[in-house]
C-alpha cells in the first residue's frame, strides 16, 4: 500500500521505510471489512483537514506566519484554520525554544488538546535545545514533555521544510486505526504513565 | 564632554572619572541617589534617559554600571556604583523614583546577580522562578540542572511582591500586596494570539477598565548573556540574529562593530555599504510584518498578505546573498560573511519601484477606514515625558514627539551623510505609532535609493586572525535597531572570550510601559495598545 498526499509521488518522499514499517503493523493487527472500510473514510477526512494550533515562541513562528500567507499557503493544504485554543486544534507546531518556565504551560496545552492529537517538533531548539541547549534556562528538546510525531529540523526550517513536515504528519494519520485500533493511542498513554505532571493526581 | 565631567567633581569631589569620549564615574553608594538626582536635574546635565543598567561580578565585589543619556544635550555618561554589604545580601540604592524605567531594569539585575535595591517597589525576579536557586550571571553560579530542575508542575506564583528597606545599617525585608485584595484579576497569556509570543499579562480589572498589569516575563528566557560568557568573540554573534529577530542584521551590525571598536579593526567602505543596505531592508521587511500582525490583531486580516508579499521579495533578496530567509548570520568582525549576489541591485530596484505603490494601498485599505481609526486614535497616549522616562525608543517614542533616533544622535557607520528624515509625531497614541513606521519604510527607501547606486568597489572583508583577542577594557555604544535603541556592554579581561556581554533591548521597557500606558482604558483597547508598542518577545527575555 503506498500511502501518499495528493499530487505527490510516493517516490517523492525521503523516509519511506518508516511509513511502510507502520503499514506492516496495520497489516499484522488484522482487521474486518466494515470497520477497516469505515477506518478508511474517516483517515481520509481528517488527513485533509488538521488545524493547527497557534502556538509559537520564537522564529520559527514567524516562518510560520509566512507558511499561513499567500506565497507558501498552507490552505492549499486544508491546514489553514490555526486555532487559539487547544481545544479546537488537532495538532500542535512547536515554533520554538521552550524553556524551563514554559514546560507547565507547554505540557498543559497538550493535556488541553482534544484526541486526537499530534506534536510537530519544528526547529532545532524544540528537537534538540539548538544553539541554546548549554543554557541554565532552556529544555534539552520537547521529547521528554510530550510525545513527539513529526521532528522537522531547520533553524528556523523554511516554510517548505515545514510543509513537508505537515505532510508527513497527513501520511502517519492515514495509516492509523480509528476504531478498536491501539498502535498509537496505546504508545501515547504509555508515554503519558512514564511522563507524568508533577503535582496533579490523576 | 569636558564641562560635563567638571560638573560632576564639582558637585561631588569624591567622584572619580575615567575616559573621555563616555567617561566613567565611579561613586560610593551612599552617594548614588543624591548623584542621579543632580543627574537627571541639573540644567547642564539633563541626564533623563536612562539606557540601561549594566549589572556587574568583577568576583571580589558586586555592582551596577548605570549608562545615562542627555536628550537635550545628547551624551553618554555611565555611573559605576559598587555594592555594599557581602555577596549574601548585597544592595545599592534604588533609583526607581528617578528613572521610571529603572523599577524593572533593577528587577532584572537583581534576577541575575542578587544585588538588592533599597526603595524599589518591586523588587521580585524578573525572568526566573521564585524558586529559583542561585544567581545565573554571578561567575560563581552553580549551574548544576539538579537544582533547578526542569518540572511539569506549574510554578509558584505570590500575590506578594518584596519591598528591601535600610534600618540602621542593616537590610530588612517586607511584602507587600502587588494587586488590591479585592482585585479581580483576569489572566492574559503567555499562550494568546494576541500577546505577539509567550508575553504574559496580569490584569486586574474594574469592570471593564483596567485598573493595573503586573508584566510577566521569562517564558523565553534563554540566558544569552550567560551563555555569551563560554563561547569565542565570533561564536557570540549568532544570538544576536536570534533575539530580535526581525533585527537580525542591525544586532548582527551592532555586536561586529562593537568588536571591531574594541580591537580596532578598520573596515572597508563597500563592508560598511552592504551592512546599511541590509540594515535598512530589514527595517522595511520589519515594518511590514509589523503592520501586517498588528491590523490582523485589530481583525484585518488581508493586510497580512497585502505586507507579507513585500516581506516575501526582501527575504528572497536577503536569501540570494546571505543563503537564508532568517537568521542571516551575514555580518561578521571585519566585514560580510559573502559578497552581494549578482542580481542584488537588480532586485533591491525592483522592490524600491514597487514600495510606493504597495504603501499607497496599504493606506487605501486600512490608515484612512473608519474602524481602524476609531480603534487607534487618542488610544494609549503616552507623553514625551512618559517615554524618554519609561526609555521607549524607536518609532513608538517617536511618535510620542521624542527625537531618538540613534542614526541621528550617535551617528554609527555611514549613517552621518547618508540623507533621510528622522520620522516624529507628536500625538503619541497607536495611531501615530503606527503611522511612523510606515512612514519609517519610505525613509528606509530613501536611504537604500542613495546607496544602491554607489557601492563602491573593494574588499567585502578584511583580513582579521581566526583567533580574536580584545585587550582589557569596556566599550559601550548605542545603536538603531528596528524597535529602538539597542544597547551594547562589552567587559573584556584581554582572553578569547567576553567577561560580560550586557544586551539592552529596545523590548523590555516597552513591554513594561503597558501598565503604564493602558491604566484607566478598555481592556479591548491592550491589544491594540500592546500591539501599536511592537514589542518581540524573545528580544525582552533574551
Amino acid at each position: 500500500m503506498e500511502v501518499t498526499t495528493k499530487s505527490m509521488p510516493y517516490e517523492a518522499w525521503k523516509d519511506n521505510e518508516y511509513i511502510e514499517k507502520l503499514v506492516n503493523e496495520l497489516r499484522e493487527s488484522g482487521t474486518n471489512i466494515v470497520v477497516g472500510s469505515l477506518d478508511k473514510l474517516i483517515n481520509w477526512g481528517r488527513s485533509n483537514s488538521i488545524w493547527p494550533l497557534t502556538f509559537a515562541t520564537s522564529c520559527c513562528g514567524i516562518e510560520f506566519v509566512s507558511l499561513g500567507a499567500a506565497r507558501f499557503d498552507m490552505a492549499r493544504f486544508g491546514w489553514e484554520v490555526a486555532r487559539s485554543s487547544p481545544r479546537q486544534a488537532d495538532f500542535m507546531m512547536v515554533a520554538g525554544t521552550i524553556v524551563n518556565r514554559m514546560v507547565p504551560v507547554f505540557r498543559r496545552l497538550y493535556d488541553q488538546l482534544a484526541e486526537p492529537k499530534y506534536v510537530i517538533a519544528c526547529g532545532s531548539c524544540a528537537i534538540s535545545g539548538g544553539p541554546f541547549r548549554k543554557s541554565y534556562h532552556v529544555a534539552k528538546g520537547i521529547e521528554d514533555i510530550v510525545p513527539v510525531d513529526v521532528f522537522v529540523p531547520g533553524c528556523p526550517p523554511r516554510p517548505e521544510a515545514m510543509i513537508y513536515g505537515i505532510m508527513q504528519l497527513s501520511r502517519k494519520i492515514k495509516v492509523e486505526r480509528f476504531f478498536g485500533g491501539v498502535n498509537r493511542q496505546e504508545k501515547q498513554k504509555e508515554f503519558l504513565a512514564a511522563h507524568p505532571v508533577e503535582g496533579v493526581e490523576d | 564632554m569636558a564641562n560635563i565631567t567638571d560638573k560632576i567633581s564639582k558637585l561631588f569631589p569624591q567622584a572619580v572619572i575615567e575616559g573621555d569620549t563616555n567617561p566613567v564615574v565611579t561613586i560610593s553608594n551612599e552617594q548614588w541617589h543624591d548623584l542621579a538626582l543632580a543627574l537627571r536635574d541639573d540644567a547642564d546635565l539633563k541626564m533623563d534617559y536612562l539606557v540601561t543598567i549594566v549589572g556587574m561580578d568583577w568576583t571580589e565585589n558586586l555592582g551596577c554600571i548605570y549608562y545615562l543619556m542627555s536628550t537635550t544635550y545628547n551624551n553618554i555618561i555611565g555611573v559605576k556604583v559598587l555594592a555594599q554589604g557581602d555577596r549574601a545580601m548585597p544592595y545599592i540604592a534604588s533609583v526607581a523614583d528617578v528613572w521610571n524605567v529603572a523599577v524593572t531594569y533593577e528587577r532584572e539585575v537583581y534576577d541575575f546577580f542578587g544585588i538588592v535595591f533599597i526603595g524599589n517597589p518591586d523588587m521580585r525576579r524578573l525572568f526566573l522562578n521564585i524558586d529559583w536557586v542561585g544567581y545565573p550571571l554571578r561567575k560563581d553560579y552553580d549551574e548544576n540542572p539538579a537544582l533547578n530542575p526542569i518540572s511539569t508542575e506549574s510554578e509558584r506564583q505570590t500575590d506578594f511582591t518584596d519591598v528591601y528597606t535600610l534600618v540602621d545599617g542593616k537590610v530588612e525585608k517586607h511584602q507587600e500586596r502587588i494587586f488590591e485584595k479585592e482585585d479581580f484579576v483576569v489572566n492574559i497569556g503567555p499562550q494568546h494570539p494576541a500577546t505577539h509570543g509567550v508575553l504574559r499579562f496580569r490584569t486586574a480589572v474594574d469592570g471593564e477598565t483596567i485598573k493595573k498589569i503586573d508584566v510577566y516575563c521569562g517564558y523565553i528566557h534563554r540566558g544569552i548573556e550567560k551563555l555569551c560568557e563560554s563561547l569565542s568573540y565570533p561564536q557570540t554573534l549568532h544570538f544576536m540574529d536570534r533575539m530580535d529577530y526581525f533585527s537580525a542584521h542591525n544586532y548582527h551590525h551592532a555586536l561586529c562593530m562593537l568588536y571591531e571598536k574594541a580591537a580596532g579593526i578598520e573596515i572597508s567602505r563597500r563592508a560598511q555599504v552592504i551592512r546599511v543596505l541590509m540594515d535598512e531592508l530589514s527595517r522595511i521587511a520589519s515594518h511590514c510584518l509589523f503592520i501586517g500582525t498588528y491590523c490582523m490583531d485589530l481583525g484585518a486580516t488581508t493586510m497580512l498578505f497585502y505586507t507579507l508579499r513585500v516581506r516575501e521579495q526582501i527575504l528572497d533578496i536577503m536569501e540570494k546573498t546571505c543563503g537564508a530567509r532568517m537568521t542571516f548570520n551575514y555580518d561578521c568582525i571585519g566585514g560580510v560573511m559573502q559578497d552581494l549576489a549578482s542580481d542584488f541591485v537588480e532586485d533591491v530596484k525592483a522592490l524600491l519601484s514597487v514600495l510606493p505603490k504597495n504603501i499607497k494601498e496599504y493606506n487605501e485599505v486600512f490608515t484612512g477606514n473608519v474602524i481602524a481609526r476609531n480603534r487607534m486614535e487618542g488610544v494609549g497616549v503616552l507623553s514625551r515625558e512618559d517615554a524618554i522616562a519609561y526609555g521607549i525608543t524607536g518609532p513608538s517614542g517617536r511618535a510620542s514627539g521624542w527625537a531618538c533616533d540613534m542614526r541621528k544622535l550617535q551617528p554609527y557607520s555611514i549613517y552621518a551623510e547618508l540623507d533621510f528624515e528622522e520620522v516624529v509625531a507628536t500625538e503619541g497614541d497607536s495611531m501615530a505609532r503606527f503611522k511612523c513606521r510606515l512612514r519609517e519604510i519610505e525613509e528606509s527607501a530613501k536611504i537604500i535609493s542613495q546607496l544602491i547606486d554607489n557601492i563602491p568597489d573593494g574588499e567585502y572583508c578584511v583580513k582579521v586572525p581566526k583567533l580574536i583577542k580584545l585587550p582589557a577594557g569596556s566599550w559601550f555604544q548605542v545603536t538603531e535597531g528596528c524597535r529602538g535603541a539597542f544597547g551594547l556592554y562589552l567587559e573584556s579581561d584581554g582572553s578569547a572570550k567576553p567577561y560580560r556581554l550586557k544586551v539592552a533591548p529596545p523590548c523590555l521597557p516597552q513591554a513594561c510601559v503597558v501598565d503604564h500606558i493602558t491604566r484607566g482604558q478598555k481592556i479591548a483597547d491592550l491589544i491594540t495598545i500592546g500591539g501599536s508598542l511592537d514589542y518581540i518577545v524573545p528580544d525582552i527575555d533574551r
